[in-house]
């Protein structure tokens, strides 16, 4: 099968890489560009483990082909943590205990990163409606939205 | 997946010929993908060729004119529902859409994906029905516009030749005193498919009476069906209950509901009476109050 070069960014710097046209976006993070944050589901949209940023559009990474990638920009979970300083979901995550694989937790971060960009005082409802697309089997979910209710009340008072 | 040759034409004129090309199997248009990737990775579709025409400038469109709004092949469902001045004019488009998956999914799915996906209970499709919507079709030969109506012909299928698209939606700019509204049911408020979903879209004179109703059903039938037969009750009237439970029951007797996980038959022609009365109620009430619909 011919190879589709494809140049895109990823978290602010420029990629190259090559890929098949049945390869997923998510497929050429983990696969072609060693991006493993980015975890692999269900493969049809359902569990949200995947979510990334595609210029800024929380999507599936499993539902995008690589080669849409090209002259894209797409943000990964590699690209949250500033370096040695955890983003603030990362932390609260951690305080929470909202995670036990962990399998879930790269996509819930993306997720409520982007959801706190656009609405940094969701109520609970709002938080539990924007995460519908991202499954949990460990935590039973009451930890994580705890814990991204936290972190947007410190983000909010960071920001005073 | 089985591979395939992905084709990124960036006019229209080489969508085109691209079509015209003989290819050694089915060429399938990407849009969104939402559906159209998991169909391939599962095996349901094997297209030898996958067109996206999200490259053409012209897919990317979401434009209000003075004489109708004009929706691309490629702009998701989450550009649709974060634009206020649409959801002002269309809430019951605007809302049906909201429902369509997650986050995830609003971010790449789109209104035309959705109707050429053809699926019996897709929640947007009722509401472009009700709203009057036409679908501008373009093929190796020309273009043309179509009712959106006449482009699901069954479960997965569609109307188009094996060498058309549709590049864009059509909804007429709504009258002053005329809204629409969506309503459907599921077990679960999110991430959901519709037992059965019900679009109504309305237009009253300045007596309060209806003057023009387009009515639209969804998963009582292999495809999402217009009903004159329910909007032509409503018609020269106010909405009142006694209407509204007429409306209902020519709802329930419409197509052939099936009977599955989601719901019996029985349940379904109910449940397709019970919507057509709230939300034609809806509807009524959101055009006796011009901007406040959202």
């Amino acid at each position: 099968m011919s190879k589709y070069h494809v140049t895109t960014t990823v978290n602010g710097q420029s990629v190259e890489f090559l890929c098949t046209p049945t390869q997923a976006l998510s497929e050429v993070l983990r696969e072609e560009l060693d991006m493993i944050g980015t975890k692999e589901g269900c493969t049809t949209g359902d569990c949200g483990a995947c979510s990334v940023l595609l210029d800024g559009r929380l999507v599936c990474a499993c539902l995008v082909l690589g080669t849409e990638a090209e002259g894209r920009s797409i943000e990964t979970i590699e690209g949250v943590a500033q370096p040695h300083q955890m983003h603030p979901l990362q932390t609260k995550f951690l305080e929470h205990a909202a995670l036990q694989c962990g399998v879930c937790t790269p996509g819930y971060i993306v997720a409520a990163k982007a959801l706190l960009e656009v609405n940094p005082d969701p109520s609970e409802e709002e938080v539990r409606y924007w995460l519908a697309g991202n499954l949990c089997r460990c935590t039973g979910y009451d930890k994580i939205v705890r814990a991204v209710l936290d972190a947007a009340a410190e983000m909010r008072g960071a920001a005073q | 997946m089985q591979p395939f040759e992905y084709l990124a034409p960036t006019t229209l004129a080489e969508a085109r010929e691209l079509l015209k090309t003989p290819a050694s199997g089915e060429t399938r248009i990407l849009a969104g993908g939402t559906d159209l990737i998991v169909q391939m990775r599962g095996g349901a579709r094997q297209p030898a060729r996958v067109l996206d025409i999200k490259w053409l400038p012209e897919s990317q469109r979401l434009q209000l004119d003075t004489d109708a709004i004009y929706i691309g092949a490629g702009v998701p469902a989450a550009v649709l529902c974060e634009h206020p001045e649409l959801r002002t004019e269309y809430p019951g488009v605007v809302e049906a859409i909201e429902l369509i998956g997650s986050m995830q999914v609003q971010g790449r799915a789109t209104a035309v994906g959705n109707l050429c996906n053809a699926s019996p209970a897709a929640d947007s499709v009722p509401a472009l029905f009700a709203a009057g919507a036409a679908a501008r079709v373009v093929g190796a030969a020309g273009e043309r516009w179509v009712p959106v109506e006449d482009i699901p012909t069954g479960p997965g299928k569609t109307s188009l030749a094996a060498d058309e698209f549709v590049i864009e939606l059509k909804l007429p700019r709504m009258p002053a005193r005329a809204a629409d509204a969506y309503q459907r049911f599921t077990p679960r408020a999110e991430m959901d498919i519709a037992v059965v979903g019900v679009g109504i879209c309305l237009s009253l004179d300045n007596a309060g009476l209806v003057t023009a109703a387009r009515a639209a059903i969804c998963a009582v039938a292999p495809t999402v069906l217009l009903a004159p037969e329910v909007a032509e009750v409503l018609v020269g009237t106010r909405c009142d209950a006694a209407v509204l439970e007429e409306a209902g029951a020519r709802a329930s007797a419409m197509g052939n509901p099936l009977t599955d996980k989601r719901g019996t038959s029985t349940f379904r022609r109910h449940i397709a009476g019970v919507l057509t009365q709230r939300v034609a109620g809806v509807a009524y009430q959101r055009a006796s109050q011009p901007g406040v619909a959202a």
